[in-house]
């Protein structure tokens, strides 16, 4: 008797979540889910003459990914440009991780070393950044590393050098400008990791006569080594997918994958090839969040 | 200095490559706002104090058309994420698990886990087909697709405030016979109130800041701030870009301090 009402009830209450819950689903649906769909749709279509596409099944999206077929004998081969646009989006992302480490990790150290009434204040330094506007701070490095820009005139004016140095529209540029605008993703899971972090180990190393260098490979790294997973793949993800800083910072020709799918929707009129690019991206970004989650999950239960 | 005693969280050039790293992300910034009152030409040689660059940049249509345009699509685009996000998040919290919750959270994250480039492409391929099909190219498009991506924004720090929210007041209210609406409209809804405001503010600033999607949604004549000034940094840079980027960083920093106090907790 009373289960059965219970039941009622209770798909009374799911029924009240789905309604209330239904709005947003139908706008996320329309203008954020569904479209993901189409975009799977397309990569499977012929690409029309001037942009759009032709309804007809073709597989070339997705071999075009990786392979290009030679304009004179019809024979395929390795896209070699394709290969250079990826390799950099690999590269640079890696090399922007492994940059933020760098910095984050002292810098995330430092902040959870501080008394406890300062802390707030450190991070509050790290978080203002992490909210401010993405195009702003990569104008502002842009400003400060073009040709006329703040670094090279002061160097001028210094006589350091008497001709600027060429940073800006080059690989360097970019990588500069990933680092900077993604190093509070790094610093604030490392911070999280070692703010909990028992000090206490470290009195336990050095009593047992382990140098620093020790301590912090030996003991430190391992312990936090979740937070430097998920600081890692916060960096890591944003970075493969980056339009805006490759953008202002290298130019036309140092493309990564996310300025390389805008390229096949404009002046490459190859819709397909583009959205098989999108939806590659699209997965490489999924693979590296579940590790994330993974990782989150293991620092929620060190002994898991 | 040298028989100093021995801090054991101490590390070597730690505290070094910190500072640095405080510095080398707030010089740039500091710059560009200093340089946005530059009297000359340059955004790196300093010329004298004006006001000039916000006056050129206001006198601008474009700018001036731009600005609205972002301030039109934010407000719009954070009111519905806003009240949607209200909905879900009265619909998803303090209940018992239920079918499909799982699907729900999925579904509301999700722009948070696709990479925006790839939203974008989506976007293009679909409202192209619907601008086609109808003709209609109004600013309608970036507002639906804004309240989608400022969905989660909004929807977090709600859903946060009604779990920290106490349940025995609604239920007080139900023993003194208030209707399941008078309860909601007279109890939960002020207090679930800071939280709304905050998940607004947020929507907001997200929607302002947005770049990538909008570069891709917009038709002809439809800049933003963001898109314009994308725009511009592939010609020469002037102080005007600056002058615009401190007006929108000044708005943010107001938004987000003003979301701070709403959201913090009283301990």
């Amino acid at each position: 008797m009373t289960s059965e009402a219970e039941t009622k009830a209770e798909a009374a209450r799911t029924r009240s979540a789905w309604l209330l819950s239904a709005p947003a689903l139908v706008v996320l649906l329309f203008a954020a889910s569904g479209p993901l769909l189409i975009v799977l749709a397309y990569s499977f279509l012929t690409p029309g003459q001037y942009g759009n596409v032709i309804w007809e099944w073709d597989l070339n999206g997705w071999i075009g990914i990786l392979f290009t077929k030679d304009i004179f004998d019809g024979t395929w081969g390795l896209a070699d440009a394709h290969m250079t646009i990826f390799w950099r989006s690999v590269k640079l992302s890696l090399m922007t991780t492994a940059i933020t480490f760098l910095v984050g990790f002292p810098t995330a150290w430092f902040i959870a070393t501080r008394p406890p009434a300062q802390r707030a204040f450190w991070l509050f330094l790290i978080t203002i950044p992490f909210w401010t506007n993405l195009l702003i701070r990569t104008v502002a490095i842009n400003e400060v590393i073009r040709n006329e820009g703040l670094l090279n005139t002061s160097l001028i004016w210094l006589g350091v050098i008497s001709e600027p140095i060429r940073i800006i529209y080059t690989d360097t540029a970019v990588l500069i400008g990933m680092a900077y605008v993604y190093l509070p993703l790094m610093v604030l899971p490392l911070y999280a990791a070692i703010d909990r972090f028992d000090m206490r180990l470290l009195e336990a190393g050095y009593d047992l006569y382990a140098s620093r260098i020790r301590v912090l490979r030996r003991v430190i790294l391992p312990i936090v080594k979740p937070g430097i997973v998920a600081g890692s793949i916060l960096v890591f993800v944003p970075s493969l997918g980056a339009y805006v800083t490759p953008r202002v910072l290298g130019g036309g020709k140092n493309m990564m994958i996310g300025n390389f799918i805008e390229l096949q929707f404009g002046q490459g009129r190859n819709w397909p090839l583009g959205a098989a690019l999108s939806m590659t991206l699209l997965v490489v970004v999924m693979v590296a969040l579940l590790v994330y989650v993974r990782a989150a999950n293991k620092e929620g239960n060190p002994h898991g | 200095m040298a028989d100093r005693s021995f801090e054991v969280a101490r590390l070597p050039g730690f505290k070094f490559i910190a500072i640095s790293a405080f510095v080398l992300l707030y010089l740039p910034i500091i710059t560009l706002v200093v340089f946005s009152f530059n009297s000359g030409q340059s955004v790196a040689l300093w010329e004298g104090f004006s006001f000039d660059w916000y006056g050129k940049a206001w006198a601008n249509e474009a700018v001036k058309g731009a600005t609205i345009r972002s301030l039109i699509i934010a407000a719009s685009a954070s009111a519905i994420a806003t009240t949607v996000a209200t909905m879900a998040a009265l619909g998803t919290t303090r209940r018992k698990a239920f079918k499909g919750q799982t699907f729900i959270y999925v579904m509301i994250n999700q722009p948070l886990m696709v990479p925006e480039i790839v939203t974008a492409v989506a976007l293009l391929i679909f409202f192209a087909s619907i601008k086609v099909a109808t003709g209609y190219n109004g600013l309608i498009y970036l507002v639906i697709a804004h309240a989608a991506f400022c969905i989660p924004f909004a929807y977090l720090p709600i859903r946060a405030r009604l779990e920290g929210m106490d349940l025995t007041l609604e239920t007080a209210a139900a023993d003194l016979y208030a209707s399941h609406w008078q309860a909601f409209r007279y109890v939960t809804l002020p207090l679930m109130l800071p939280g709304i405001i905050a998940g607004a503010m947020l929507a907001f600033v997200i929607s302002l800041d947005d770049v990538v999607i909008t570069e891709f949604v917009k038709s002809g004549g439809q800049d933003t701030l963001p898109t314009y000034m994308l725009g511009q940094m592939r010609r020469a840079v002037t102080p005007e870009v600056n002058a615009i980027s401190t007006v929108l960083l000044a708005l943010t920093v107001v938004m987000l301090t003003a979301f701070f106090v709403l959201t913090r907790k009283k301990d």
